[in-house]
């Protein structure tokens, strides 16, 4: 089961999706992404590669996973019928483990026997830590010391599942500085380690790799829903942090010229510098961590901080692929604000009994504001996590509202 | 006098780093004229980056403090303009990271360097397979232009790096971020030795150069010995005197 996107002719031999992505990285780091370049291209040409992938996500990872009909908030929202694509039901809680079986396959394949990963909210960095176990690797988890206190329960199961989660201090200490941490990491240890980045971004191979092994969402969704309806959807919705969950299930409907794509960013407490994540809305094209994009920088090209409740779509630039989509008009990219997301978390609790992560929260709250006017259309919302990493941050959130 | 002319006297020219704006703009000309007494032969004067991900936490901390005191791209060309009136003869190469050059835009970014008074850069994140447009803009303004090499740099890439340099090829020592070690790599000597037969530009060896037995050890040997982190720790160690700190550090390096 080779993935035959409607993208697999992107991006170009350059990691270029249209004037996005490239390799941008310091000549040590040239090496290895090379290395790894060539032995992607080796592998996912072979049947039996994907075949492996296949019934790891099957066997481990519990796939396919349900496409749910949610009546109750369709209901409550009187206008589109809503459907869910439940990632959160994937084995570790979220959609990242798709990506992280994905390369730790390859990384075997590569003969690594370490593991480095970045986390934000630490959904990520679970994945990579559950991955590594499975397959007897080493794990080291970098993560920013700010994003350590506010997920602290993915930081005990991080150790439970054996990996050595390192606080990263550097600059914001949130995920782009983990992100930068891990790059140091593996530019000194290229021989047996293998970074297993998360998200659609960084220097090329990985926003197409990591699409690649996300696009697993978007395929069953079509099918699902072509089963369950017996059309495609008028809309899919999802958050863009990175980007990954979105990338994965865009690319099952990028083809599909009517259906409509809609990336939600974190619109954090006010689209002014400083207080949110919604690249699209307050960011321009740059150059940050190996890739080409839109970052949230200063005049000077400085990344500006960011900030967002959710801790996984608190970062600088958006994945590559998704600059492209927004610069050709076939995706469009809005934001909802903390206190949107939070509230649709404890909507989507109450009307369909499922505690959403925030990050995916962010999609279910853009769906609150979109589907009413939407009478007779059909939406999927893709329901990346779940929240109980997110319990505390509900608490204090309430907390400090009352 | 450019860098490639520094670079090729057949002595090593001795090129210290230290980040501009650290701790200010104010004591970095103070820093780069102490430099200069004490013997450096060219600068590398560092522009400071939220994210510099091919740099160990000496120079990250460095890049911070700058920040914090306001430094800019263009904070640093006013810098390079005063070091000229100030009589700093040594060439100075700018060691960035692309996205602030990128901003800036390429040929605005040139002239205003060369018109400052900087005679190339390097930029650490800009490998030559993404740099065909500065490259070209750099040509057209005599603009010295290196690109990073390292040990595990390919023989086919090499010759793309040297080609796309113009001041001089940087070799990254190690397999590593920036920071001092206690021990060169083994072979070293071996490996400038084969990349000078092999390369048309000037080398100069970089990454991890901390002590006076280092220099020694590569004295003759690399056509220019670049120093950094370690300076970079003496200015943070000492920002009352930094200058005075640094002027008696590069002294006992070159002794």
């Amino acid at each position: 089961m080779q993935p035959k996107t409607h993208n697999s002719n992107s991006p170009d031999d350059r990691g270029y999706f249209g004037d996005y992505g490239g390799r941008f990285v310091p000549d040590t780091l040239m090496a290895p992404l090379l290395q790894l370049e060539q032995a992607y291209a080796e592998l996912s040409a072979q049947p039996e590669f994907w075949r492996e992938f296949e019934s790891m996500l099957t066997n481990f990872v519990g796939r396919e996973t349900p496409l749910q009909y949610a009546s109750r908030l369709t209901e409550k929202l009187g206008g589109a019928k809503i459907y869910l694509k439940r990632e959160d039901l994937a084995h570790t809680g979220a959609h990242k483990i798709n990506n992280a079986i994905g390369q730790i396959l390859l990384a075997r394949h590569m003969g690594k026997t370490r593991i480095i990963a970045e986390t934000g909210a630490g959904q990520h960095g679970v994945a990579t830590a559950t991955a590594a176990a499975q397959f007897g690797m080493k794990c080291v988890v970098y993560m920013g010391a700010e994003d350590m206190a506010r997920q602290e329960m993915n930081v005990f199961r991080m150790r439970l599942l054996g990996a050595d989660v390192v606080a990263v201090n550097a600059g914001s200490r949130t995920l782009k500085d983990a992100v930068s941490e891990a790059m140091r990491d593996w530019v000194g240890n290229i021989a047996d380690t293998h970074y297993l980045l998360g998200s659609a971004l960084g220097p090329h191979p990985y926003p197409r790799m990591v699409r690649d092994f996300q696009s697993v969402i978007g395929r069953e969704a079509r099918e699902q829903i072509l089963a369950q309806e017996g059309k495609l959807p008028d809309t899919v919705i999802a958050c863009v942090g990175g980007g990954s969950n979105a990338i994965g299930i865009f690319s099952g409907f990028v083809n599909d010229k009517d259906v409509a794509l809609i990336g939600v960013e974190a619109g954090g407490t006010a689209i002014a510098a400083g207080e949110h994540a919604a690249r699209f809305a307050g960011g321009k094209p740059g150059i940050f961590q190996g890739m080409k994009t839109y970052i949230l920088q200063d005049n000077d090209g400085q990344a500006s901080p960011t900030h967002s409740v959710s801790a996984g779509l608190d970062y600088t630039g958006v994945g590559p692929e998704h600059a492209w989509l927004h610069d050709l008009k076939r995706a469009t990219y809005t934001n909802v604000n903390d206190d949107e997301a939070v509230a649709a978390f404890h909507l989507l609790a109450r009307t369909e009994g499922i505690i959403p992560a925030l990050e995916s929260s962010h999609a279910i709250a853009y769906t609150i504001k979109f589907a009413p006017a939407m009478k007779g259309k059909t939406i999927i919302v893709n329901l990346s996590g779940r929240g109980d990493k997110d319990i505390g941050i509900i608490q204090k959130y309430d907390g400090a509202r009352k | 006098m450019s860098l490639r002319n520094a670079l090729s006297t057949g002595k090593s020219a001795f090129i210290p780093f230290v980040m501009a704006g650290d701790p200010n703009m104010a004591e970095t000309e103070k820093i780069v004229a102490a430099l200069e007494r004490a013997g450096a032969t060219a600068l590398e004067l560092g522009v400071p980056f939220s994210d510099p991900v091919a740099d160990g936490v000496t120079v990250q901390k460095a890049a911070e403090r700058a920040l914090a005191a306001g430094a800019t791209l263009n904070g640093v060309l006013e810098l390079v303009k005063k070091l000229r009136a100030n009589g700093i003869k040594m060439p100075i190469c700018l060691f960035s990271y692309l996205n602030p050059i990128y901003m800036m835009g390429y040929e605005a970014f040139i002239t205003a360097a060369l018109k400052a008074g900087a005679q190339g850069a390097l930029i650490v994140d800009l490998p030559p397979e993404e740099a065909g447009d500065y490259r070209a803009a750099a040509k057209k303004h005599g603009f010295e232009t290196v690109f990073l090499c390292s040990p595990t740099t390919t023989r086919e890439r090499l010759k793309l790096v040297d080609d796309y340099s113009s001041g001089f090829v940087y070799y990254v020592s190690r397999e590593g971020v920036t920071g001092a070690q206690s021990a060169l790599p083994q072979q070293l000597e071996q490996k400038i030795a084969a990349l000078k037969t092999e390369l048309k530009n000037p080398v100069a060896i970089g990454f991890g150069i901390s002590t006076p037995e280092h220099v020694r050890a590569l004295s003759g040997k690399a056509d220019g010995i670049v120093v950094g982190s370690a300076l970079v720790k003496i200015i943070e160690e000492n920002p009352a005197n930094a200058a005075a700190a640094v002027e008696v550090r590069v002294r006992a390096l070159l002794a």
